[in-house]
């Protein structure tokens, strides 16, 4: 299909769509700040039509009928099924167990899917100062599942995160279940991440494995973005290029400005 | 608005102007900067531009937060110069003379335990977050507790209680009766959790209206201390039904924010420059302020029923 089509897409666009394609089937989507906005959107557009988006700001069953400007716009009201408070978002909601995908973003990724988007360097002199946890640390806790959407580069795709915000699969698959199941949390972990290079999903070792690449993306120029050495599927893919039809939602209805796609 | 402020805010108060990304009391900020309060604590779940004014101007020396940023835009510059050594210039002081800013930080659900339990008179509020996460170890006062009944583990928050919690709102009577659509955040338990509580609104209406519909009534007039009425007084932030966000200010925000000097003279011309609201909305132009009218989606009614 590639032959035939001179690909004509982003890197951006590329993993938007690749994230939003991974929503197909899921149910009840915890939408993160950023990146998932965007993904989430389009997801209710193509993949998966009947998927309920649940925003922090206290929304069940979003309809956004223009592309959220931030998780807290007034397009995620009207129309909505149900505005609740913060309270009962994420009391009832998120800890009480009916999210079936948290979609966040994060600055730093280890390899076992543990994320931080609160400080680059020392927490009490930090070089960067990020946004902090918002939801993310109860979502990567409570929601079912969680998938990342994020840029891959050596300074987000890290050996060691600098501050653990959210937690992945601890150090491994093994001691993360021992974990979640002695303090009960509802979380399985990550499930998946996509970047502007990959589709990765996680191993029975709790560590993330590639398995497809994205149009044009070498080995060599994928794995200069990684900070470790990374697992790759044995069978590894070329994943599909974007359709016409994502392209449009994305650059006619969701994102004509370029906001996220620039 | 500037009795109000004078009247119940106090240097050293904790003050928390809530509302998430919908309903900000840009207004009241802005006239707190105007009186130069001083070494208040900031709180708030998502200190946007309007604590990065305020933090920028000196009023603030600490801020208790969950999630920092110009929402779907970028970073807060006043903010980061204040607790980033290497854009503040030095380990101790931030720039401008001021000091480093003390930080307090939890998650959202964190903040709004806080708030609960500062509302419902608790000594702390138990939730299932910050498991094998550095947060504890960054904030102490996050604890891990066992459960009374033996089955395992959670957080506890501690109960947060502002001196003064600032509510924006579309509509409340003169006794302070508070309705609000849209985005409820956690402006009721903030405003429940405050020793003090000032509400603003877009419009004053009749106790009828309130008591027409008391189902949207969030805060009652019996914890209010002050309305305000103050239409546009949430710009560039929204509200719901009556004005969007102004994307524009946002987006401009993001080079202001940057440059310390830009800052100072933003605050000059748009803060000090002006003597409240009605002369900040007139400045920024009958065009802008009609652009962000948005269409009408109006809700259906109920019938209450009438029962004699």
């Amino acid at each position: 299909m590639s032959e035939t089509q001179p690909a004509t897409f982003s890197k951006n666009e590329m993993m938007i769509v690749a994230a939003a394609r991974e929503l197909a089937g899921q149910r009840v989507c915890f939408v993160g700040v950023g990146l998932p906005n965007i993904a989430v959107n389009l997801a209710q557009r193509t993949v998966a039509p009947d998927l309920e988006l649940v925003y922090e700001a206290g929304v069940f069953g979003a309809r956004p009928s223009r592309l959220p400007l931030s998780i807290g716009d007034p397009t995620i009201v009207t129309g909505a099924t149900a505005v609740t408070s913060m309270y009962e978002l994420f009391s009832f909601y998120l800890q009480g167990g009916l999210i079936d995908v948290g979609f966040l973003g994060a600055a730093q990724i280890d390899r076992f899917g543990n994320l931080n988007s609160t400080v680059i360097g020392d927490y009490d002199a930090p070089t960067t100062r990020l946004p902090g946890s918002g939801g993310a640390c109860e979502i990567a806790i409570n929601a079912r599942q969680v998938f990342v959407i994020m840029r891959q580069s050596v300074r987000s795709f890290v050996e060691r995160i600098d501050f653990r915000t959210s937690p992945g699969n601890l150090g491994g698959a093994e001691q993360s279940e021992r974990i979640r199941r002695q303090q009960g949390w509802l979380g399985r972990g990550p499930s998946v991440v996509v970047t502007d290079l990959a589709v990765w999903h996680f191993g029975d070792d709790g560590e993330m494995r590639v398995d497809s690449l994205h149009p044009g993306v070498t080995l060599d120029e994928f794995r200069a973005t990684v900070g470790w050495e990374p697992k790759i599927a044995p069978n590894l893919e070329t994943t599909p290029a974007p359709s016409d039809e994502e392209l449009r939602l994305i650059r006619e209805e969701l994102d004509p400005g370029g906001a996220y796609t620039r | 608005m500037r009795d109000a402020i004078a009247d119940v805010v106090r240097d050293g108060d904790t003050v928390a102007i809530e509302g998430f990304t919908h309903l900000i009391s840009f207004a009241a900020g802005h006239e707190i900067i105007r009186q130069r309060k001083r070494d208040l604590t900031l709180a708030r779940l998502t200190p946007d531009l309007i604590y990065d004014q305020m933090i920028a101007a000196g009023v603030a020396r600490k801020l208790i937060f969950s999630w920092l940023g110009n929402p779907g835009v970028g970073g807060l510059g006043a903010i980061r110069r204040r607790v980033e050594p290497a854009t503040s210039g030095g380990p101790a002081d931030g720039p401008a003379g001021l000091p480093r800013l003390e930080v307090e930080e939890y998650s959202h659900f964190g903040m709004v335990g806080r708030y609960t339990a500062g509302a419902a008179n608790l000594p702390f509020y138990p939730i299932r977050s910050y498991f094998e996460t550095d947060l504890p170890g960054a904030n102490p006062l996050i604890r891990e507790i066992d459960s009374p009944y033996g089955d395992g583990k959670v957080f506890a928050v501690p109960p947060l209680k502002p001196d003064v919690t600032i509510v924006h709102a579309q509509r409340a009577d003169a006794a302070g009766n508070t309705q609000i659509w849209g985005l409820l955040g956690c402006q009721k338990e903030a405003a429940f959790a405050a020793e003090r509580v000032i509400v603003v609104v877009e419009e004053l209406v009749d106790e009828s209206v309130i008591r027409a519909d008391p189902n949207r009534t969030v805060i009652p007039g019996l914890i209010v201390d002050a309305v305000v009425v103050e239409p546009f007084g949430a710009h560039p932030s929204y509200v719901q039904g009556a004005y969007d966000r102004d994307n524009r200010f946002y987006l401009d925000w993001d080079a202001i924010t940057k440059d310390e000097d830009a800052i100072q003279a933003w605050l000059r011309e748009w803060v000090f420059g002006v003597d409240g609201r009605a002369a900040y909305r007139e400045k920024l132009g009958a065009q802008r302020v009609a652009a962000l009218q948005p269409g009408s989606a109006p809700s259906g009614s109920v019938d209450y029923g009438s029962y004699r």
